[in-house]
């Protein structure tokens, strides 16, 4: 556990750099969720390595979290020689090939890559803004008996109270391109469209939150079930669990 | 059968496995990697005295089955779901000629479901004629993101598997099981992806589509694709194990699965050998939707016994007891298929 201070500040840099490299599927920072297993700093040159829950998880996924870290790493003013590597999967070869060519996404996969991944990510992107509404909406449910379901859909950001749940949302709005302004409506698609049938409509948007919830009860459980007691940069003991 | 307080529970595992991960039936590096994962599902998700050493998990073999899903697990019909995963092992995961033997041993007791692969194009068409005749099929288990030479997977949209399943019609294959879940996964031929599961129901409406582990990662497609669909069908293998980890979470699961399908469609299961069927059982007829989480209605014992066995049963034409039946419920709120829903706007 004291291993955190004896990082340099150029680790410490590169590590906090990886901070905004997100796990699409599940919506929060790598470095949360405890995919950094090392942060090497010598000189100007940066070695990253990640691991994965499971050997088999999506090497598409993979690729990408692999590749923004090292686009981040790399846009650092002071970085020279950057390695990202991915360990222990079952692409880790072709993987960690490509990254260390910058094959690009269909570069290092050939014939296996048919979708884009910029279109991956925006699908995910969307997801994590449905869920995000989700969890403001049924915390005021919760915390409201009487509040009918059919009424969140007049529900305005500016509504919420001030918490985790609507500063996530806010994010998830700017990634998307929606305003943030107090008067907007909070149940909208990604395109701002306020749905006809409220209720289905949240009860849709409670589904996509449980599938990214038990996502990330899963990944989290199999990696500390995999890499039980392992040094690594911050311990996996300290990593903190989110529940909704 | 289980009974606790004057209620009596028919249990089906509707999807149970006779695996071989040992050493020597490895064919390369992936063959351990797949079964490693299986055992952190297992000791991750496992109450601390249900877990087996690593050497146990690599093989059972049918005695400690048999003692594990009749003798202590309260089952009465087991179903076996085999995967063949044939790239990884050298004589396949699930052991064909194991469980139909202990099938055949135990009459009654066990349904054995074999698997096809459609990218065997016509001499695995040939084979699954073989195969129905042989081993008196009801049901396959298809695993769409399987390892076949280059590829990393198919769709059940693929114009081969419509070949397979128009020949499952007339073989009197109903009951078509789809791993949609955890585990292996192809490229970007996303093999949570249940839009194909949508196509088939549409257009085999005389088969049964049970996909298992009820699409999980992707729990919210699943559910539109099954309230549009009414033979399409959930699984519970992997998300029953919450039941001990995350209580609250298996609450919202529950909660979806019988808000969206209802409760006539769910089925139980262990996951043998993942899980073994003992505490899953015991847990889910001691269970209860937590108070707090106001959108659920609190779980009804006559759920329980539909989901446990009963839902099952039926599908499988099991002999069931006269004083355990139960009637169908009315249809969910969501209604059968209402294609004018189907645009809404995927908030």
């Amino acid at each position: 556990m004291t291993a955190v201070l004896t990082h340099s500040p150029r680790q410490r840099e590169a590590y906090d750099a990886l901070g905004v490299v997100i796990d699409p599927e599940l919506d929060e920072p790598i470095t949360d969720l405890g995919f950094v297993r090392s942060v090497a700093v010598s000189g100007s040159d940066v070695e990253v390595h990640l691991r994965l829950p499971t050997s088999f998880c999506a090497p598409n996924f993979a690729y990408l979290m692999a590749s923004d870290a090292k686009d981040v790493l790399v846009a650092l003013p002071w970085s020279g020689r950057v390695v990202v590597e991915l360990d222990d999967h079952h692409d880790s070869d072709i993987i960690n090939r490509g990254l260390a060519a910058d094959a690009g996404y269909r570069g290092t996969f050939r014939h296996e890559a048919e979708e884009d991944l910029d279109e991956l990510r925006l699908t995910f992107q969307r997801k994590a803004h449905t869920a995000a509404i989700e969890r403001c909406l049924t915390a005021l449910l919760r915390a409201d008996p009487e509040l009918d379901v059919a009424a969140v859909g007049s529900v305005r950001l500016g509504d919420l109270p001030a918490d985790e749940h609507a500063e996530a949302l806010r994010r998830r709005r700017t990634t998307l391109g929606l305003p943030d302004s107090a008067d907007a409506l909070v149940l909208v698609d990604h395109e701002g469209r306020a749905p006809d049938d409220v209720p289905m409509a949240l009860r849709r948007a409670r589904s996509t939150r449980i599938s990214i919830d038990g996502n990330a009860h899963f990944c989290r459980g199999l990696l500390g079930t995999r890499y039980p007691d392992e040094p690594t940069f911050v311990p996996l003991s300290d990593i903190k669990e989110h529940t909704s | 059968m289980y009974t606790k307080d004057g209620e009596s529970y028919f249990i089906v595992d509707a999807h149970i496995a006779l695996w071989d991960a040992r050493p020597e039936n490895q064919r390369n590096l992936h063959a351990k990697q797949f079964i490693d994962c299986f055992y952190d599902y297992h000791a991750n998700l496992s109450p601390e005295s249900e877990k087996w050493t690593y050497e146990e998990y690599l093989y059972q073999g049918g005695e400690r089955l048999m003692k594990d899903l009749f003798e202590d697990g309260y089952v009465d019909h087991a179903i076996f779901q085999p995967a063949h995963l044939g790239e990884f092992y050298v004589n396949g995961f699930g052991q064909t000629e194991e469980a139909f033997a202990l099938t055949q041993a135990n009459p009654g007791k066990l349904t054995y479901n074999h698997n096809f692969d459609p990218r065997n194009g016509e001499q695995g068409l040939e084979q699954l004629h073989a195969d129905a005749e042989r081993f008196g099929l009801k049901g396959v288990k298809l695993y769409t993101a399987e390892w076949h030479g280059a590829s990393r997977g198919y769709k059940l949209t693929d114009p081969w598997v419509y070949r397979y399943l128009e020949a499952c019609g007339e073989l009197g294959i109903t009951n078509i099981h789809i791993h949609k879940g955890p585990t292996i996964r192809p490229l970007d031929r996303d093999a949570f992806d249940v839009a194909d599961v949508d196509h088939v129901a549409t257009d085999f409406t005389d088969l049964n589509f049970v996909v298992e582990h009820c699409g999980l990662p992707r729990l919210e497609d699943f559910c539109w694709i099954a309230t549009q669909e009414p033979n399409v069908h959930g699984g519970l293998a992997v998300a029953m194990p919450f039941i001990h980890t995350r209580p609250r979470y298996f609450a919202q699961i529950i909660g979806e699965l019988l808000y969206w399908i209802g409760e006539d469609r769910i089925q139980f299961s262990s996951d043998y050998a993942l899980w073994t069927p003992r505490w899953l059982v015991e847990a889910f007829v001691d269970f209860q939707i937590p108070e707090d989480l106001s959108e659920y209605a609190p779980l009804t014992t006559d759920q329980k016994k539909k989901i446990l066995g009963l839902n099952a049963a039926k599908m499988y034409d099991l002999e069931v007891p006269a004083e355990l039946r139960l009637p169908d419920a009315d249809e969910t709120a969501t209604g059968p298929r209402q294609p004018e829903r189907a645009d809404l706007a995927s908030v």
